[in-house]
């Protein structure tokens, strides 16, 4: 079976809802595992590489948190825009994009659990949800390495913790993160600050599409950078923290720009719409930016709730490999071809939505 | 200003992090950050850049230290150039080889140099498992020489309740 055939449809996968999903799009955790007797993959012989991917793979398809209908497959077997897609659903990184013989995936059909095989790790395994669900996605995540346990020795010393490849992993070999939905504190201009705020806090701000400083769609991840020295639930608490704070920020931020600036707001927004209902080429960049205008239209009541899930989907179906996926054409999509049909494709699916509607904004009250 | 990694292009991407109170910033060309994935973030940190870049004290020191015959890993034949050149490690056992390089190394990178988390459970039960023995073989000593037999009897049930669950 094609993974294309076991994925959730983007529909489905965005009318999904957690805790402050106006904000926090998604949690995520991943842990790094290696086998104690076998070389770490990025310096392991394909002999090795094997042996690691035949003893894994098996031992994580039985777990039963993976459910006895999971994906299991050798990165080998996938097309270039299988791989892709998978990329664009956040299910696995770039890198074990570019894997092929001796790599793998597992994945549950709730795809909350995804299990890369033989990435920089023997084992990169992840746990994802929607909203803010950094305690939960760790819980679910904790219960599968221990599962794992039973049944393979990790890498492991008393002083350093989990051996990872590279020893920015090292210890607990966790990466907490969340996907973070900022409009307020760009349009407002504070946020900057509050990127410093939270890098002084050792943790990571970047923008999740977009090269350098830039953010598409204002969409940021915060991550923790470090590892070592410090448990695991720490890690979760300390990001959870911030990310309470962050959501606060944002939430004043939207208010201070109703209460001070409304017209400039209401005619983002309603440009936003008209550009992505009519346009007939649009870029990705063009598109990310205005999906996350139309978004906080949604947010602020300009645009009726029910409504947020088919932004979601938009964003996820305007990203290259599902654009190429939706596309009757055999044949790779050229740029061009790619801004003249997603240009379609938002209209298309914009046709029937309401006109943002400014006199429904209902004001929140402002926390301290 | 030009890219630190190739030294040739203009740098567009900057990006600045505070760890462990030290102000780390790095200055990149694009194609040098699409190559080393600072695009995707789940991958990307800087501590590992860095690493990559020798601009960090520990990584000077490493530098030295690996001009004076090269050390090598005897499991997996990983040799510290490897390690300098990928910023990474070829097997479980190069962290002992490589352990005093290492060391500072860390010490920079993360919040300490002792883990403090997850401990494989097998591991952990046999812990509890033996400081449990610990504390009943001392109770049972007491009781004996406190000529208590019944509750002797009783911590010998458990002792062998406990050695049997291990
Ligand atoms: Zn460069
Ligand atoms: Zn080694």
């Amino acid at each position: 079976m094609s993974v294309l055939d076991f994925l959730i449809s983007p529909a489905e996968a965005c009318a999904r809802s957690g805790p402050n999903d106006k904000i926090v799009l998604s949690s995520r955790v991943r842990l790094a595992r290696n086998l104690r007797t076998v070389p770490f993959p990025t310096h392991a012989k394909k002999a090795d590489r094997v042996r690691a991917y035949e003893t894994l793979v098996p031992a994580v398809r039985s777990l039963a948190m993976m459910g006895d209908d999971a994906f299991a497959d050798s990165m080998e077997k996938l097309t270039a825009l299988e791989k892709q897609v998978l990329v664009e659903r956040h299910l696995i990184s770039r890198e074990h994009a570019a894997k092929g013989a001796g790599s793998g995936l597992v994945l549950n059909r709730e795809e909350s659990l995804s299990v890369m095989v033989n990435e920089e790790d023997h084992l990169r395994m992840q746990s994802l949800r929607p909203g803010m669900q950094l305690r939960q996605s760790w819980l679910a995540l904790d219960a599968v390495d221990s599962a794992l346990q039973e049944q393979v020795e990790f890498a492991f010393t008393p002083q350093y913790g989990y051996l990872t490849a590279c020893p920015t992993n090292l210890g607990t070999g966790i990466r907490v993160s969340a996907m973070l939905h900022l409009p307020g504190l760009v349009l407002g201009e504070q946020i900057n600050q509050i990127i410093q705020a939270v890098n002084k806090l050792g943790l990571a701000v970047r923008g999740l599409y977009g090269e350098g400083t830039e953010a598409l769609g204002n969409i940021f991840q915060v991550s923790n950078q470090m590892t070592l020295g410090e448990a695991e639930s720490d890690i979760v608490e300390r990001l959870d923290k911030v990310l309470k704070q962050i959501i606060e920020n944002e939430e004043n931020a939207r208010i201070g720009l109703l209460e001070k600036k409304p017209k400039v707001l209401f005619n983002h927004i309603g440009r936003a719409f008209g550009v992505l209902s009519n346009a007939h080429t649009i870029s990705s960049k063009e598109t990310m930016n205005l999906l996350s205008l139309l978004r906080l239209g949604v947010d602020l009541g300009m645009l009726p709730a029910s409504r947020k899930g088919l932004v979601d989907e938009l964003f996820l179906v305007s990203q290259p490999a599902h654009l190429q996926l939706a596309h009757p054409a055999k044949e790779k999509l050229g740029a061009d071809e790619r801004d003249l049909f997603r240009a379609d494709q938002l209209r298309t699916r914009l046709a029937a939505l309401e006109k943002p509607d400014h006199t429904k904004v209902v004001l929140p009250p402002a926390k301290a | 200003m030009t890219c630190q990694l190739c030294k040739q292009r203009e740098a567009t991407v900057h990006l600045t992090q505070i760890i462990e109170n030290e102000m780390k910033k790095v200055d990149i060309c694009d194609q040098c950050a699409k190559e080393k994935q600072l695009h995707d973030p789940t991958t990307f940190s800087l501590a590992d850049l860095l690493l990559g870049l020798g601009s960090g004290k520990e990584t000077e020191k490493a530098k030295d230290e690996g001009g004076e015959g090269d050390i090598k890993c005897p499991n997996c034949g990983f040799s510290q150039a490897d390690f300098k050149k990928s910023a990474r490690l070829g097997c479980s056992e190069c962290y002992e080889v490589f352990a005093e390089s290492l060391a500072g190394m860390l010490k920079g990178m993360h919040k300490g140099t002792q883990h403090r988390g997850k401990v494989p459970p097998k591991l952990r039960r046999g812990l509890e498992t033996g400081a449990q023995l610990a504390r009943l073989e001392k109770q049972l000593k007491e009781a004996i020489a406190a000529e208590n037999f019944e509750a002797a009897a009783h911590l010998r049930d458990e002792i062998r309740a406990a050695k049997a669950a291990a």
